[in-house]
């Protein structure tokens, strides 16, 4: 009886879901009618005047031959600032959520050797990413991305940390980035200019200082939010015996997270 | 066929596959599976994005959009999955 | 007026309707996020398309940094929000093994 009432009031409830969700699907369709209509009229207006040729006009005093990294470290330099000050504070909504899960098991040798092949050659690419986008694609997110690739492999091969150092040292690494950033404002400020308005002449170092500061706080933000918590503290962090007995026993071969074949 | 015309071919292909992709993720109801067209859908966006001639949004949605989103994703539905593999085994209201 | 723009950008629109329809109707937290960052791709698209100017212009610089900016936050809001939802999940496991 009182499941027969709680099976009919189920149904009830799901085709009442399944009107809402119609009902939703239709509001959604017709705001997406409407949204194409205005923007296939914004286009046929014709194009207003655009910040394009201001920004391509001005890029011979920027320091740099990038328009994109101009836009980002030199004109619009506030919105990068508070860009890596968003991140920041997502990484200590992060950590303020507990420790973080203790991570895969070691890896065997086939993964360990494919590792240390390739996250050199992620940190290299990350390097070359960021001299290169001075005047080519690139800067310093692609490079700071490249930077957290190479922890999430360190730490899907086993090592609970991706590959960072302790968290004293993690959290400077973390404010490199706005600390660098609002250091060189401030002291352009001092120097009479404003406050991140680079000098023509001094503006590629000054960026090049920005951009590198940068590319180190995104990587470590980056494979910091993966690992997903609190750096375990020295006292859980096992020992270097510890280290020493889990590399001497039997790769645990069993329980890798390797793709098979 | 004149280049126009071919140019506005590749043009829906590229479209018509990052709409199917985006679709695909969107109505997938298996964690993983949705998450793997995710991954695949930044990618195909990345393409796209570079057809657009902007390359440097292109690897950045690449590396960091479908790459590690995907990565940190990924870990999300694999929890899920052991989740919900536990409380099946236990009691199942 | 560019047919390419406007193909491109109403794609992003569909995109943009798209997650915010999967978002509103789907229970799992992780659809809901995959929801979300397919509206953030939507919206990306449709700055990507004002800013290509044709074959002969060079793009507009001024949206493609915004969308790198945008891809940064999104993805640490997406770890964030995952990160929460783990904390949830075990805590509800916590209350029923009680």
């Amino acid at each position: 009886m009182t499941s027969m009432t709680r099976a009919r009031r189920a149904a009830r409830s799901a085709e009442r879901n399944r009107d809402l969700s119609l009902l939703v699907a239709v509001l959604l369709a017709l705001l997406g009618a409407a949204l194409t209509v205005v923007y296939f009229m914004a286009l046929q207006a014709g194009a207003a005047p655009r910040l394009a040729d201001l920004a391509y006009e001005r890029l011979p005093g920027t320091g740099v031959q990038n328009p994109v990294t101009a836009v980002l470290l030199n004109y619009r330099a506030y919105d990068t600032l508070m860009e890596l000050a968003v991140l920041l504070a997502a990484l200590l909504g992060i950590w303020s959520l507990g420790p973080a899960a203790p991570g895969f098991q070691r890896s065997g040798a086939v993964l360990a050797g494919m590792v240390s092949w390739v996250v050199p050659l992620l940190i290299v690419t990350g390097g070359y990413l960021l001299w290169v986008g001075g005047y080519a694609p690139g800067g310093a997110f692609q490079a700071g991305a490249l930077l957290g690739a190479a922890g999430v492999i360190v730490r899907l091969a086993g090592d609970p940390r991706a590959g960072l150092p302790g968290e004293a040292a993690q959290r400077w690494l973390l404010v490199a980035g706005v600390l660098v950033f609002t250091l060189v404002g401030l002291g352009l400020m001092v120097f009479g200019a404003g406050f991140l308005t680079y000098p023509p002449k001094i503006a590629k170092w000054l960026i090049l200082a920005i951009e590198m500061a940068a590319t180190v706080a995104i990587g470590v933000a980056l494979a910091a939010a993966y690992v997903g918590g609190r750096p375990p503290g020295p006292q859980a962090r096992p020992t270097a015996e510890d280290e020493d007995a889990l590399s001497a026993t039997e790769p645990a071969a069993e329980n890798t997270p390797a793709p098979s074949p | 066929m004149s280049q126009l015309t071919l140019l506005i071919v590749f043009d829906g292909v590229l479209l018509v596959t990052l709409l199917a992709l985006g679709f695909a993720a969107v109505l997938s109801p298996e964690p993983r599976r949705a998450v793997m067209l995710f991954i695949a859908f930044g990618l195909w966006l990345s393409l796209v994005w570079a057809r657009l001639k902007a390359p440097d949004v292109a690897l950045a949605e690449a590396a960091i959009g479908a790459g590690l989103g995907g990565a940190l994703m990924l870990a999300a539905a694999r929890r899920a999955a052991r989740s919900s593999a536990r409380t099946d085994g236990g009691d199942e209201t | 007026m560019l047919t390419a723009q406007f193909l491109y950008g109403g794609a992003g629109l569909v995109l943009f309707a798209l997650g915010l329809w999967s978002f509103l109707v789907h229970e799992p937290l992780l659809r809901k996020i995959i929801a979300l960052n397919i509206t953030g791709a939507g919206v990306f698209h449709v700055l990507i398309a004002i800013a290509y100017r044709g074959d002969v212009a060079p793009p507009d610089p001024v949206p493609h940094a915004l969308v790198l900016t945008g891809i940064v936050v999104a993805v640490s809001a997406t770890a964030l929000a995952l990160m929460l939802g783990a904390r949830l999940q075990d805590a509800e496991e916590e209350d029923r093994r009680r």
